[in-house]
Parts: structure tokens; C-alpha cells; sequence
């Protein structure tokens, strides 16, 4: 074999050995976190753990069942906020928008999801905890719902412009209007995907602390309503795996857990649903 | 200035140049003198922004007969059709001059839900929606506001299109189960729920097989007893087969309009021979 020969074939296996180590280094991470978290976490998930309240330091058993129920309610509000507001925007992007507007909106919403969620923590605090004078899941689950609207806007209007424009011709042709057309056939088609993104990005901001330390704070307790603090699992995390006591960080392991737990399980779910494929035919 | 210029020389006497055209439309006529015309085109222009693509084109749509529309890709005969029904008001920066007439009635002057409820239109490739059979035939019932029962007007319509036998059983399924011609009967069923006068057709044929593309063309000798059909095909022996008269254009101009038969066998103009024989296009 010429050198050249040879050395071509060495880069060829070297460069595929590079880009497979880096794709299972990929894989390992999650796989490494997992088990890590069920190594540490595990031994402490009981039935204790899903129903009952936090005890004090130094007393056996006790749960993080607000916690849970708080991130469930803060996800809700998130969802009742976000998600028509990313919906219907999305909608315009695709479907009423001109050039100029779409361009600044899409344009807008990208540099919201960039800006960092420590900052989305502040406006609401600003917004909604300053004036109401506490904290509250209200002002949380508006953070993380600000947090949702530009994936929901975004991933909205990708999955609206991969509806064939022979759909909408089709019932054009029929005498539907712009509207109508969009609300029957067009929005129809695409509601899978459509559902998908919005779950997904719930399952994303599920893990966010930074936006809920000042506005849904925490709570040792439960929290009746909407109008109290409330705890949450990224935040129970945080507050017990810094503490100073043993207790505490075994319990910060089984919740973060818990709570990868979930957001795993949403998106698993979410997937297959998907990949059941499209509910329209590419045409 | 052009915009102006073209409906003045329609009506004026400086239509020297014109004469010959409708000279020639003249000899031509298609339709035997007991049908009446269900559209009249009358000097259309049209224009995707700047590009002009069709100029100054006439054309007279005989009721309960087949008019085909044939020429080489491009040649405007996909934009003639579909400024029948409007459906050319969807794309920005188009532009319509001259008149388009439905029962003497300018179809611009008319809501276009109505219009396009009275002149449907099948695609170039089935598009059922992603909905049940019935619900795609019911499609144009519901958002129309029908008010008897939707199930009589599903069935007749199914009938109509020849796909009530294939499907009666399996009414509940998605559209997207049956086979590509299926689909296509549908969309034609989709199109005849609400009982237009004319269907418009944009290459029903050209996503389908020889089987199903017969199984269409019957179906259009059949419905043409109840609808007046103008029909898009790049296919010349599917004209001769299916269509009373046919039109042959070439780069947006209007160059031959004559009862199929004659047409085919004995063209006026020597560019339509030139297409019919296969030297072009």
C-alpha cells in the first residue's frame, strides 16, 4: 500500500472513531444521570414520598407531595397562559401574516427564548409579585408560561406551513373562507405535531428554578389556591440539596428523580404519539 | 396605460384586429344551437404581477358539455381554469381584467363563496381532508349551512361520483384508506355535495393510473348530464376521449377554440396542428 493509501485509511477510522465516541458520549450522559439519580434517589421513593408533607429536620419519613402538586399547578397555569397565546401566534405567522410583521415577530420570539430565565424571573416578579405584594403560583406559573410562548409560537407555525396548500385549496374550492379553512382542515391536520411542541415545551420548562425563586418562592406546606407561594420539585431541589443536613440532599436525590421521571416519561409518550406519523398525507 | 387600453379596444370600433380572431370563434362554434352557455370568458387578461400570463382570452363554456383545455405546460390553461371560480384570488399579486359571466351573471361582481359554491373544482392530485369519508363529502353541506339530512346528501353525492358501492360500509374510516383513484372519485363527491353547475377539473387524471383514469373519464360522460364540465389535461387522447369541445392554447394566448372532433382532425391554425401531431409541447 502507496503511503497516501494508508494514510487516508487511518483518517477515515480515526475520524469515525471521533464522531462515535462523542455520539455515545451523547447517550451515556442521560444514561449516566439516570442512574445515577436512581442509585441515590431510589432507596428513598416510597409511597411516603408521593402523599404526604416535608417533616422536620431529624424526623424519619415525610414526602414531597406539595412540591409535586405545586409544579403540577404551575405547569397547568403555564399551559392556560402560554399555549394559546403561542397557538394563535403561531397561527398568524402561518396563515394571515404578510412578510414584514412575521419576519419581526419570529424574529422577536427567538430572542425571548434566548433571554435568560433568571431574567423572565425578574419581569414577573416585577409584573406580578411586586404589585400583589407576595408571591404566589400565579406569578410562577406566568414566568414559566412566558417561558413557553415562543417554543409553543415557533413549533406552531413550522408544523402549520407542512400542511400541503392542496388542503386548503381543496376547501377554498369548497367556498370556505381564510378562517374557516384554517379552524376545519388546516389546524385539524396539524394538531398532533401541534400538541406535541406544546407538551414538550411543558416538559422543558418543568425543570426550571431560576424563574420560580422569587415568584412562587416555596412552601412547607400545601398551598390552597392560586394566590400563595407554593413549592416546587426544581426548587425543593435546589433549596435541599444545598442545605446543610444528610437528610435533606437524599431527599433532593429522590426528587430530582421524580421529576426527571416525569419530564422522561412526557416526552417518551409524546414521541411515539408522533411518530405515528402525520394525520395528513404528504402530498 | 396597457390596463386601460385593453377593454376599450373590446368595445370600440378599432377592433380590426380582433375581428379576424372572432371570425375564426365564429366558424367555429362548438355547441349544436340548442345548448345554451353556462360561462362566458370575454378578453380576460391576467397577470401574476408583471408576468401577463393570459392575454385577451374568450371563451364560451356550453351548458352540460365537456370543454377541454389543452396546450403545453406553462401555456396558461391551469390559470384559465382556475379564474373561473376565483380561486386565483388565494396567490397575492394576481390581477384580473375583462369578464367572466356564470348564467349572464359577472362572477366578480358575485360573493365568492357563492360562486365557488356553484362552480367546484377537483386538483391535479387527490387532496381529501384528513377527516372520514363522510366527513369530506359533508365538508361542503356543513360549512354551506345545509339543512336537510346529511346522510341522503352524502350517499347521492357518492353515488354520483360512482364510489358509493366501494365505500358504503367503511363511511367512518380516514379518506386516507382508500387507494390514490378512490380518493380522487371522492374529492369529485366532495365537490358535487353541494351541487354546482359547472366542475372544474385541473388534470383529474395525471396522479392516476390507466384503470382509474377510465373509471374518471366514465364518470365525467355521466355526470356531464347533470353539470357542465371544463376540464385541464395534458393528455390529448383524454381530450378527444372525454370533451365535446376543446380549447388549444399556447404562451397565455388563446390560438384554437372548436368542437373536439374538428380539432383534432381538421385544426384551423397550424400551431395547433403543429401541437396535435406532437412537433411541440
Amino acid at each position: 500500500m502507496s503511503a497516501r493509501l494508508i494514510w487516508r485509511k487511518s483518517l477515515n477510522v480515526t475520524m469515525f472513531s471521533l464522531t462515535g465516541v462523542c455520539a455515545l458520549i451523547t447517550v451515556a450522559a442521560l444514561f449516566f444521570i439516570l442512574g445515577y439519580l436512581v442509585w441515590n434517589g431510589g432507596k428513598d421513593l416510597s409511597w411516603n414520598f408521593f402523599t404526604r408533607l416535608p417533616v422536620p429536620v431529624g424526623e424519619a419519613g415525610g414526602g414531597m407531595a406539595n412540591a409535586i402538586l405545586g409544579s403540577l399547578k404551575l405547569l397547568l397555569l403555564a399551559a392556560l397562559f402560554g399555549v394559546p397565546i403561542g397557538l394563535l401566534g403561531g397561527m398568524y405567522l402561518a396563515e394571515f401574516g404578510g412578510r414584514t410583521i412575521p419576519f419581526l415577530v419570529r424574529y422577536t420570539a427567538d430572542l425571548l427564548n434566548g433571554v435568560p430565565s433568571i431574567v423572565i424571573g425578574i419581569f414577573a416578579y416585577t409584573l406580578v409579585v411586586m404589585p400583589m405584594h407576595h408571591f404566589s403560583t400565579l406569578a410562577g406559573g406566568f414566568a414559566l408560561g412566558i417561558m413557553v410562548i415562543p417554543t409553543v409560537l415557533r413549533n406552531t407555525e413550522s408544523f402549520l406551513r407542512d400542511v400541503p396548500t392542496s388542503l386548503r385549496e381543496g376547501a377554498f374550492a369548497l367556498g370556505a373562507n381564510k378562517w374557516r379553512t384554517v379552524a376545519t382542515v388546516v389546524l385539524p391536520a396539524a394538531s398532533r405535531g401541534i400538541l406535541t411542541g406544546a407538551l414538550l415545551a411543558l416538559a422543558r420548562v418543568a425543570g426550571e428554578t431560576a424563574p420560580l425563586l422569587f415568584t412562587a418562592f416555596g412552601n412547607r406546606y400545601w398551598s390552597p389556591g392560586w394566590m400563595q407561594p407554593t413549592s416546587s420539585l426544581p426548587v425543593v431541589i435546589y433549596t435541599y440539596a444545598t442545605g446543610p443536613y444528610e437528610d435533606w440532599h437524599q431527599q433532593a436525590w429522590a426528587a430530582g428523580l421524580v421529576l426527571l421521571g416525569l419530564v422522561l416519561l412526557t416526552n417518551i409518550v409524546v414521541r411515539a404519539f408522533l411518530s405515528r406519523g402525520t394525520s395528513f398525507e404528504r402530498l | 396605460m396597457m390596463n386601460a387600453a385593453f377593454p376599450l379596444m373590446g368595445n370600440s370600433g378599432a377592433a380590426a384586429a380582433s375581428s379576424a380572431k372572432v371570425a375564426v370563434r365564429d366558424q367555429s362554434v362548438s355547441a349544436p344551437s340548442t345548448t345554451s352557455l353556462r360561462m362566458k370568458v370575454k378578453q380576460v387578461n391576467f397577470y401574476y404581477g408583471k408576468n401577463h400570463a393570459l392575454h385577451n382570452v374568450s371563451l364560451d363554456v356550453a351548458t352540460n358539455r365537456v370543454t377541454a383545455l389543452i396546450g403545453p405546460s406553462g401555456c396558461g390553461k391551469s390559470t384559465l381554469l382556475r379564474t373561473l371560480n376565483r380561486m386565483h384570488e388565494t396567490l397575492r399579486h394576481t390581477r384580473l381584467e375583462g369578464e367572466i359571466t356564470l348564467d349572464s351573471v359577472n362572477i366578480l361582481t358575485l360573493d365568492v363563496t357563492k360562486l365557488r359554491r356553484m362552480v367546484g373544482m377537483v386538483f391535479q392530485k387527490p387532496n381529501p381532508f384528513p377527516k372520514s369519508i363522510f366527513e369530506n363529502v359533508a365538508y361542503g353541506l356543513r360549512i354551506n349551512g345545509h339543512a336537510g339530512r346529511l346522510d341522503d346528501a352524502v350517499e347521492k353525492s357518492l353515488r354520483r361520483a360512482s364510489l358509493w358501492d366501494e365505500v358504503k360500509d367503511q363511511l367512518h374510516k380516514s379518506a386516507y384508506a382508500l387507494s390514490g383513484g378512490q380518493q380522487q372519485r371522492l374529492c369529485i363527491a366532495r365537490a358535487l355535495a353541494v351541487d354546482p353547475e359547472v366542475l372544474l377539473l385541473d388534470e383529474p387524471c395525471s396522479a392516476l393510473d390507466p384503470v382509474n383514469t377510465a373509471k374518471i373519464e366514465e364518470l365525467l360522460f355521466e355526470l356531464k348530464a347533470t353539470c357542465t364540465l371544463v376540464i385541464v389535461t395534458h393528455n390529448m387522447q383524454q381530450a378527444a376521449r372525454v370533451s365535446d369541445s376543446t380549447a388549444f392554447m399556447l404562451n397565455g394566448e388563446l390560438i384554437e377554440f372548436s368542437p373536439t372532433a374538428q380539432l383534432f382532425t381538421t385544426p384551423a391554425d397550424p400551431r395547433t396542428e403543429a401541437y396535435i401531431t406532437g412537433r411541440f409541447g
